[in-house]
């Protein structure tokens, strides 16, 4: 599958530094129509209203967690093929099989760099 | 019988003992211990004697506690060093995420100026520009770092309010009854008493409060 630079992309963080690191990490990667939430009730909102191509998510959250948005995400028909990555400092072999188990595309650990991030999405898309 | 007859009765006995005997018979010191134990109130078995020694000593293991237990003094824990703690480390937050801020604005704008460079140039500006940003990812580990010993923190305080609770006044008032010892006063060129550390933002002085300071001790 061919990766659309266009497609809109929505990261979701309680740290707003880490919203602004991603932005310009995808930025740099040339994704231009990026959104954010604070939030997991947040983003599931922005997600009913308008098509993303990929949702790159924190899991420690409140009240909503990146786990529990995931798995909105996936029970939703109309979302549950979107890609989603989670980005987070939760890094214990249990976490990543619950996200797995609950859909997650792909799994980064903070901290990450540019590097991991490419190759993370390039595995959702291939070469980009 | 009554406590006045009970003891006459004990009195009497320990009279029939004689005090020029070089050893006092068993059978002696049972009838004394025997008139002793009918003297408590009611008819107290041996068993339930030694109960009531065990809670005494029970309660006075309590008592022993809570005299320790005031004097570590977890009310002062609780309404003093617990609060700074957490608003110390509210602060560490508060300045790395303002810090970093200040460093992803310098980032970004060497971006911008990268777009005005050679190309050559222009890439190793970009490079810098993303190791800036990588590292940046510090702030947000440690601020999730210090988020959990401030649960800790606030983990410890609800233990203490508890114990609070459990033991009541006993644990406040020999506390106040006897206040934490003066520091003692600091020897010729010690200004250890003037190390605070930081202050918190909001009580900080700034640069021009300072300023005025000087300005008025001139």
């Amino acid at each position: 599958m061919a990766v659309d630079l266009n497609i809109n992309v929505l990261i979701v963080d309680d740290y707003k530094t880490m919203l602004r690191i991603i932005r310009n990490l995808l930025k740099q990667l040339g994704f231009e129509n990026v959104d954010e939430a604070t939030d997991g009730g947040t983003a599931l909102m922005k997600l009913r209203e308008r098509n993303y191509g990929l949702v790159i998510s924190d899991w420690n959250m409140e009240p909503m967690t990146g786990l529990q948005l995931l798995k909105e995400v996936r029970a939703d028909h109309k979302l549950k093929q979107i890609p989603f990555i989670m980005i987070t400092a939760e890094s214990k072999t249990e976490n990543v099989v619950a996200a797995k188990e609950a859909g997650v595309t792909n799994y980064i650990v903070k901290p990450f760099n540019a590097a991991t991030l490419k190759q993370k999405l390039t595995a959702v898309w291939g070469d980009f | 019988m009554t406590k006045m007859t009970k003891e006459a009765a004990i009195k009497r006995t320990l009279e029939t003992i004689d005090p020029a005997e070089s050893q006092v018979s068993t059978a002696d010191i049972a009838a004394v211990v025997e008139a002793v134990m009918k003297s408590l109130s009611g008819d107290v078995s041996v068993a339930e004697f030694k109960l009531y020694h065990e809670l005494q000593k029970l309660a006075d293991y309590i008592q022993s506690a809570k005299r320790e237990i005031a004097a570590i003094r977890p009310d002062e824990i609780r309404a003093t060093h617990i609060p700074m703690a957490t608003d110390e480390l509210d602060a560490v937050v508060g300045a790395t995420a303002e810090a970093t801020g200040v460093i992803l604005d310098s980032a970004e704008h060497l971006e911008t100026v990268a777009g005005k460079l050679e190309p050559a140039a222009a890439e190793e500006v970009r490079n810098l520009a993303t190791k800036i940003f990588e590292a940046c990812n510090f702030q947000d580990v440690t601020g999730q770092r210090i988020t959990k010993v401030v649960r800790a923190l606030k983990h410890i305080e609800d233990k203490i309010d508890a114990l609070l609770s459990a033991f009541g006044e006993g644990v406040k008032a020999p506390a106040e009854a006897t206040p934490a010892p003066e520091p003692a006063p600091a020897a010729a060129g010690d200004d250890s008493h003037l190390l605070h550390g930081p202050a918190l933002p909001q009580e900080a002085n700034k640069q021009d409060d300072i300023d005025a300071i000087l300005a008025n001790l001139k």
